[in-house]
């Protein structure tokens, strides 16, 4: 079998699999394959980010993305809480303040945990890990460099592109030297202060809102619009949302510098940014500037042109089949850096799963990525499962579509008397296909528990009528969403 | 005139017609008379009708059921009958008993249908004086002040956990029961508002007066000053709902109070004993012992009957866990005051339920919530002849939620074989007022309803508890999958592993289905709502597997489940 390259191929492999890439997708697909008595190899290796920060294994989601986010979601909801708890009896002193270190350190200790954790599996399922950065050297061959610089050659019968992505730097003046990323703020040895969020996605969004939340004066500069790719009236909403809680928004913005003003941490950063519709030039300080304005994959430095998989060279973005195979066939690829695919942990464990599965167990189900629910972690907690108005609009025609919506109010937010006619839902629903729900739309808190269930129930072909029909779980806030969702509808 | 089958149901229903219409008729059953089938001969020559019912007024043919109801939508028969009958037409088109959730929703319902609808609504104060405003149990004293009661303990949770996350403030935490109450009677009270108001927007007549049956068509309305007045009505809805029971020892009424009387309490209840494991009992030590009180639950026999008895076990092994003692398998047999005061001093003697050993104990508060007793029997259903549940006092209905009486229709917690919840009512009182007025012929759906206990660890279930589902279907064709999980927001704050618990029963023999879902975890209620709607729409195991997981949270665990309960796996989680 001639593939690719110009080296010879082995005789025998010294691996069956070789996973390049410890995140979420990558372990699940390893520890899968081991379970079929299959040699497994995972390579795992941080770069660290221009400001030297790096991390144990497990990938984004785990060390700087939906764990510590979500704790620090929490920890500000805590802050909500300890005010809300006053207006419920409870007395202490009016002086609260959040102490930035003791939060990070019980997150990072956390995250240490899992990363052990992640270790420990794979020793138990016998799967060969190496804290090594993985490059193609020829077909079924793979160089393995360690922090040391040792370098090391493997070979395999199949391999498992995994590598992730990483924060897009702007390539302005003052980006990689001054600024930070969610890869640094979740470990950041002290407490950002006056911070500039550039971007608006939900890493933006979400971050911006957990650190209003913990009391930072926060601004976001956005370019465009919020959440690209989300039901924009939702989008909306979160904004209004998070403005109405005291995140400064500044729209139709661009940095083009940061320089640093002091030294310290944090120190004082100065930015000039520049209007994306006029000539107008702004110049502010802030303590931090965080970016979060896309993700780059990990795919141009791991030597996929040595053995001639595809890339689209304008994304970066891995082009595969649905069974996650490369154009080079004994190459698959998961998670985040797949073409035109969700960026979801849960989505590339399930992939993973799956494609070992099939490959090593005569399995034959693929990962459906259609109906994946999702939960942007903002203040307003927003899930969405199935399309966005927008899209639905778009495949279904308008006058195809029913749009069922109504404003909610929790009860626990009753007592505390706060943001009445915030909380928001809306079902889309095809009206020629007996009115099922092709989309599904909360926003609210714990939206993420709410919005699991129907997306199962999506899966099972859920109908508007099925809806009304079953019976609301009083009184959570459900069971008011239902009420009005029988009684409003809106063209 | 009625030509009539004793066993034809087309028959009785236009003998309920002449009844509701409170006509006098003849019906002749062809079956049990001697030469039916020659005058069932004859009638077909005369009229062209074989079938019956055949109806006849006033000599004049109406023909079969159809017709005759045809003929009373248009107006032909009331025309036909007006000669002999005196007509007075009634008041209303339906009076509501009963203004709590299922009454109130199937009012607006009927009146938005362009009924003219009164509600009839007056709560019976408590032994110790207590009473409340408008809706029902519970917006007064049932969901929605214990719902706001557990939040309260769960943020006392909340504060502790905070440290953890970074919060700072002074060690010293207290609660203050007085600003709690006010806070939740205040949000009360503006539902209490918003329902009159709703009430008049919809122009439905609302009476806060005492309702009972006097004649057929007829009640007779008792307010607070003990004025009288009587209303008519072609139809009747019965939604009085239950409240609690009381023992029957001494001291129970006079010392005691119930869920009626706690929600509205002027002062901290101190140290409470609780009598009952219901979930209203588990529900009220837990948030009690969530607020900082001493808190026994004293228990005759199981936690949470007719619920899953392993999540009742482990929801009752966490409350002790967190500090809610438990005496099992005693009951009291006397209260006894030691001390007044707010709260005073009480003194319960308990006797045990397997031997003649008794003990005795001191409270300051002795909480009642054995069980719930439905109000059907002080309502003058005997003079129109509607059946109760002699027992229980439980109203049977068909359905369509009728009663035996055709024009009297019965709703919410008062239901034989029915489910106690709000939403259930709710929504058959709705379904109900669009298929009296609306044309409409849904009916509601009892089966695979969810529902969740509020306790310190919530409980949600939706479909059948284990023991139910191997009886329904035996144990060799089910699988139960199962798993623990540590809820994320738990870690930091370091507490409780290994506690929260997920379980979906399926049925081997219908691929998989899942007949039931059980999960003890925070938002427990959020997180099984939608599961809830999956199950209508008949989730299998495999669908279940392919729903790809929201991460990080609770509900993911539901979508990742492997491990079945008879393969003995364990199902502790190991630091990840």
């Amino acid at each position: 079998m001639e593939v690719n390259g110009l080296m010879p191929l082995p005789d025998s492999y010294d691996y069956d699999l070789i996973v390049i890439g410890g995140g979420s997708g990558g372990l699940a697909a390893a520890k899968e394959a081991a379970k079929y008595e299959k040699k497994v190899m995972v390579l795992d290796f941080v770069t660290p980010t221009p400001q030297g920060n790096s991390w144990g294994l497990g990938g984004t989601c785990v060390n700087v993305g939906c764990i510590p986010k979500k704790l620090m979601h929490q920890a500000a909801l805590l802050g909500q809480a300890l005010q809300d708890s006053r207006k419920f009896g409870w007395q202490f002193t009016e002086e609260v303040k959040h102490n930035w270190m003791t939060m990070t350190e019980s997150v990072q200790n956390y995250i240490g945990s899992l990363n052990w954790g992640y270790r420990v599996a794979l020793r138990d399922k016998k799967v060969t890990y190496e804290n090594a950065y993985g490059e193609f050297v020829g077909p079924h061959t793979i160089k393995a460099t360690n922090k040391k610089g040792v370098e090391k050659l493997y070979t395999a019968e199949k391999f498992i592109i995994a590598t992730g992505e990483r924060p897009r730097y702007l390539g302005i003046p003052g980006d990689k030297e001054y600024c930070i990323s969610s890869d640094d703020l979740f470990s950041l040895p002290y407490c950002p202060g006056r911070t500039l969020v550039v971007g608006a996605s939900y890493v933006a969004l979400e971050c911006a809102g957990f650190l209003a939340g913990l009391g930072l004066d926060v601004t976001v500069m956005v370019r465009s619009i919020l959440l690209r790719g989300f039901d924009q009236d939702m989008a909306n909403r979160i904004g209004e949302y998070m403005k109405e809680h005291g995140v400064n928004f500044i729209r139709e913005f661009v940095p083009i510098k940061v320089e640093r003003v002091e030294e310290g941490t944090p120190g004082i950063l100065k930015v000039t940014a520049k209007s994306t519709t006029g000539n107008q030039i702004i110049e502010v300080e802030y303590d931090t500037v965080l970016l979060a304005i896309g993700r780059d994959p990990c795919t141009r430095k791991i030597g996929l042109d040595k053995v001639g998989v595809n890339i689209n060279e304008k994304t970066g973005k891995i082009p595969v089949n649905d069974e996650e195979q490369t154009n080079v066939p004994y190459i698959y690829a998961v998670g985040d850096i797949l073409q035109d695919k969700l960026e979801l942990t849960p989505v590339a464990i399930q992939a993973g799963r799956l494609l070992v599965r099939r490959l090593y167990a005569g399995a034959t189900t693929k990962c459906d990525y259609l109906n994946v629910p999702t939960t942007v972690f903002t203040p307003l907690e927003y899930g969405a499962c199935g399309y966005s108005e927008e899209t639905a609009v778009e495949k279904f025609g308008e006058e195809n579509i029913e749009v069922y919506h109504s404003h909610f109010w929790p009860l626990e937010w009753t007592v505390p008397s706060r943001d009445n006619n915030k909380c928001y839902a809306k079902i889309i629903c095809n009206i020629q296909d007996n009115e099922r729900v092709i989309g599904f739309h909360v926003l609210g808190p714990n939206a993420g528990e709410v919005t699991q269930g129907f997306a199962a129930a999506i899966k099972c072909g859920l109908t508007k009528e099925q809806l009304d029909s079953t019976v609301g779980i009083h009184p959570i806030f459900w069971d008011f969403f239902k009420f009005f969702l029988l009684n409003c509808v809106h063209l | 005139m009625i030509f009539s089958k004793t066993f034809c149901p087309y028959c009785n229903k236009v003998k309920e017609l002449f009844r509701s219409l409170r006509v006098d008729y003849y019906a002749l059953e062809l079956d049990v008379t001697e030469n039916g089938d020659s005058i069932q001969q004859v009638l077909a020559e005369l009229t062209n009708q074989r079938t019956v019912p055949n109806v006849f007024v006033n000599g004049t043919h109406i023909g079969g059921c159809d017709a005759t109801y045809q003929a009373y939508k248009d107006g032909a028969l009331q025309k036909l009958l007006g000669d002999n009958q005196i007509t007075e037409p009634y008041e209303y088109d339906l009076i509501i008993i009963g203004g709590g959730s299922g009454g109130l929703a199937c009012s607006k319902e009927a009146a938005s249908l362009g009924k003219k609808v009164m509600v009839l609504d007056y709560v019976v104060p408590t032994p110790l004086g207590t009473s409340w405003g408008l809706g029902g149990t519970c917006v007064n004293v049932g969901c929605i002040p214990k719902k706001l009661m557990h939040q309260a303990a769960l943020l006392g949770q909340a504060l502790q956990d905070s440290r953890k996350y970074g919060w700072q403030y002074e060690e010293q935490v207290k609660h203050n029961w007085e600003t709690m109450v006010e806070a939740v009677q205040n949000y009360i009270g503006s539902l209490n508002w918003g329902y009159r108001v709703s009430l008049r927007e919809k122009s439905v007549t609302y009476l806060n007066s005492y309702g009972e049956f006097v004649e057929p068509h007829k009640i007779k309305a008792t307010n607070r000053k003990g004025q009288v007045t009587y209303h008519t009505a072609e139809t009747f809805v019965l939604a009085t709902g239950e409240r609690p029971r009381y023992p029957g020892i001494p001291g129970d009424k006079e010392f005691c109070i119930t869920s009626d009387d706690l929600f509205s309490l002027p002062y901290c209840p101190g140290k409470t004993l609780v009598v009952g494991a219901s979930y209203v009992a588990l529900e009220c030590a837990g948030f009690l012992a969530g607020l900082g009180l001493d808190v026994t639950v004293m228990v005759r026999s199981i936690l949470l009957r007719g619920f899953d008895q392993e999540m009742a076990e482990k929801v009752g092994a966490y409350m002790e866990t967190h500090g809610v003692k438990f005496i099992r398998k005693f009951v009291p047999v006397q209260v006894e005051q030691l001390e007044q005061g707010m709260p005073g001093r009480l003194k319960v003697t308990a006797k045990s339920t397997e031997g003649s050993e008794t003990l005795e104990e001191e409270y300051n508060t002795v909480l009642l919530a054995i069980g719930r007793d439905a109000c059907t029997r002080n309502i003058g259903l005997q003079t129109i002849g509607v059946k109760i549940n002699e027992k229980n006092g439980k109203v049977p209905v068909n359905d369509v939620e009728q009663t035996n009486v055709p024009y009297v229709y019965a709703i919410g917690d008062i239901l034989e074989g029915k489910l106690e919840l709000t939403p259930v009512a709710i929504q058959a009182g709705r379904l109900l007022a669009q298929r009296l007025y609306g044309g409409s012929s849904k009916k509601c759906d009892y089966i695979n309803v969810p529902t969740t206990v509020f306790t310190p660890l919530e409980y949600g279930s939706c479909g059948y508890p284990e023991e139910k589902a191997i009886d329904e279907y035996g144990q060799q064709n089910l699988e139960v999958y199962h798993t623990l999980f540590w809820p994320l927001e738990w870690t930091v704050a370091d507490r409780d592993n290994n506690t929260c618990y997920a379980k979906v029963i399926c049925n081997k023999q219908d691929n998989n289905r899942v007949v039931g879902l059980h999960v003890l975890g925070p938002n427990a209620g959020e997180v099984t709502q939608g599961f809830a709607a999956a199950i209508k729409c008949g989730l299998t195991k495999e669908l279940l597997d392919e729903t790809i997981g929201i991460h990080p949270t609770c509900a993911e665990v539901f979508t990742t489940m492997d491990i079945t309960k008879s393969s003995g796996q364990d199902i502790t989680q190991k630091g990840c």
